[in-house]
């Protein structure tokens, strides 16, 4: 099963004479697939296609999931300053049609899943960046999500709660029924080689996806799996495919003139 | 208390500017129709205060009118071109060509066709449009000042119209569209007293009419506690406005 597909999907900006792909991503139901690449190589408008939040200029963009049943976490917290911490995670189902009660229920439900069942009532000033984004994350898992699309979600954050929530994510994947297909957007190599069961590259000058790598290890990987050396092997292959297509990249603006 | 230390200053300079007025009145000998001493406004605030009170009464209705009703027009036409960009751009050049005409240029033209009898509804209607645009700007500006991130939220839980107006765009507005009303309040004011001025034929009997009477007979003193009472009233909206600004934003823990 297919939870979303970009196929040869192209995105023209009017700010910008080079179109974005074509881009061919498939990503299937229950799978974690991590995307990298440099700044301007699309990892957030590929993200925003398989939402359906952009449609693409060519190719087309699909999706396999039941409607309202997409979790989106953004690169900061992006919550309501002016609602409390329950009413935000509850918003998505109460625009969904969800009545209320019920949608409070779910609500709770997921901020005790990120341990935040103390925080209810808290107003998102009142919280510290990572709890905020477990907020954020709470939001995006209440509607019980087929397929969770993260851009970049952890990158504001100092890296012991980056690891706890990256754990954390592993443990709310594996507790899901059905496990959500994840696509989890990253500049960390590290944090993409030990998150996903596949890495894919982008490529900025193209916007092509130049690289796809399997992850080694069963998910969900305990934290002594970062000590492993297939762990460690793993993140020098797609350090290696990534300094490639930045090279690429380098070469490539260099031939039309321009600073890369 | 810590407020009051804060205030410290600013009350300090205040008496320095009263004593040294004060002083330079007596030892100058300068005439009373020409610059009254403090302690001679301070008297006829005492005396004429009924009066004035009245006055200020009239004046602070027909501010309040006039505030209302640009709140009314100002946020009901923001809220009505926000939903869409063309309209937003048919109308913001309008908004600015009222913000930019000059109240009094207009006010003869307003009495004309209240006529000279309802000189109170021209007084109201002036006030109104000098308030106009900062209600409507700081409404505008609020509801479309939402997180884009926000925004995409919406479209991903396919939102109504509604939906999105009501939990998104109102709320994030709110701190913008009291700012606009803040500085509308004090507009009202200010456009109370000129387009009493220009229909000051007494038919109104607020604080500006006072003026002009005071002004007419020399009677300074009396002129000067009318400004106080006009700077009390000013400084009493303003203040009400933001003690409502202040709660909005620590309700959401800022």
């Amino acid at each position: 099963m297919t939870a979303a597909a970009l196929s040869a999907a192209v995105i023209r900006y009017p700010s910008s004479a080079r179109p974005l792909g074509p881009l061919d991503l498939t990503v299937a139901a229950g799978e974690i697939v991590a995307l990298v690449g440099a700044s301007g190589s699309g990892k957030s408008t590929a993200l925003r296609l398989l939402a359906g939040l952009e449609q693409p200029d060519a190719g087309t963009a699909t999706r396999g999931t039941a409607p309202g049943r997409i979790g989106f976490v953004f690169q900061s917290p992006t919550l309501a300053p002016w609602a409390d911490a329950l009413s935000n995670v509850a918003l998505p189902l109460e625009l969904s049609g969800v009545p209320r009660p019920e949608a409070q229920r779910c609500a709770i439900e997921a901020l005790s899943a990120v341990g935040l069942a103390e925080a209810l009532a808290a107003r998102p000033g009142q919280l510290s960046g990572g709890m905020a984004m477990r907020v954020s994350l709470a939001r995006a898992l209440s509607i019980r999500p087929e397929l969770l699309l993260l851009d970049e979600p952890f990158a504001a954050l100092d890296t012991i709660t980056r690891r706890a929530l990256v754990e954390d994510l592993h443990a709310l994947w594996a507790a899901g029924s059905p496990r959500p297909a994840i696509v989890f957007v990253t500049h960390d190599v590290e944090e993409a080689v030990y998150l996903a069961g596949r890495v894919v590259v982008l490529q900025a000058a193209t916007g092509r996806a130049v690289a796809d790598i399997p992850t080694p290890g069963a998910l969900p990987r305990p934290p002594q799996w970062r000590a492993h050396a297939d762990y460690r092997r793993a993140v020098e292959d797609v350090a290696a495919a990534l300094s490639d297509a930045m090279e690429a990249d380098a070469m490539e603006a260099a031939a039309r003139g321009v600073p890369a | 208390m810590k407020r009051l230390i804060a205030l410290l200053p600013a009350l300090i300079a205040f008496a320095v500017l009263l004593a040294g007025w004060e002083i330079a009145c007596r030892l100058l000998a300068v005439p009373v129709y020409f610059l009254p001493p403090p302690s001679a406004v301070a008297v006829a605030l005492i005396e004429r205060a009924p009066v004035l009170a009245a006055s200020a009464w009239a004046t602070f209705g027909m501010a309040l009118q006039a505030l209302l009703l640009a709140t009314a027009v100002g946020g009901g036409l923001a809220l009505a071109v926000s939903f869409s960009r063309s309209a937003e751009r048919g109308v913001r050049p309008l908004a600015v060509v009222i913000q930019v005409t000059p109240v009094i240029a207009i006010a003869p033209l307003v009495l004309i066709w209240t006529g000279l009898d309802r000189a109170q509804l021209a007084v109201v209607i002036l006030a109104a449009a000098v308030a106009f645009y900062p209600i409507f700007s700081g409404m505008l500006t609020g509801l479309k000042s939402a997180d884009p991130d926000l925004e995409r939220l919406f479209d991903l839980y396919a939102a109504t119209p509604l939906q999105r107006l009501w939990r998104l765009r109102l709320p994030a507005a709110l701190p913008q569209a009291l700012e606009g009303l803040r500085v509308g309040a004090g507009q009202a004011v200010i456009g109370a007293v000129v387009a009493e001025f220009v229909s000051g034929s007494g038919a109104t009997k607020g604080l500006a009419w006072r003026l002009l009477e005071a002004g007419n007979r020399l009677r300074i003193a009396e002129l000067l506690a009318a400004v106080v009472w006009l700077a009390l009233l000013g400084l009493l909206l303003n203040a009400v406005i933001a003690a409502v600004e202040r709660s909005v934003l620590n309700a959401r823990g800022r």
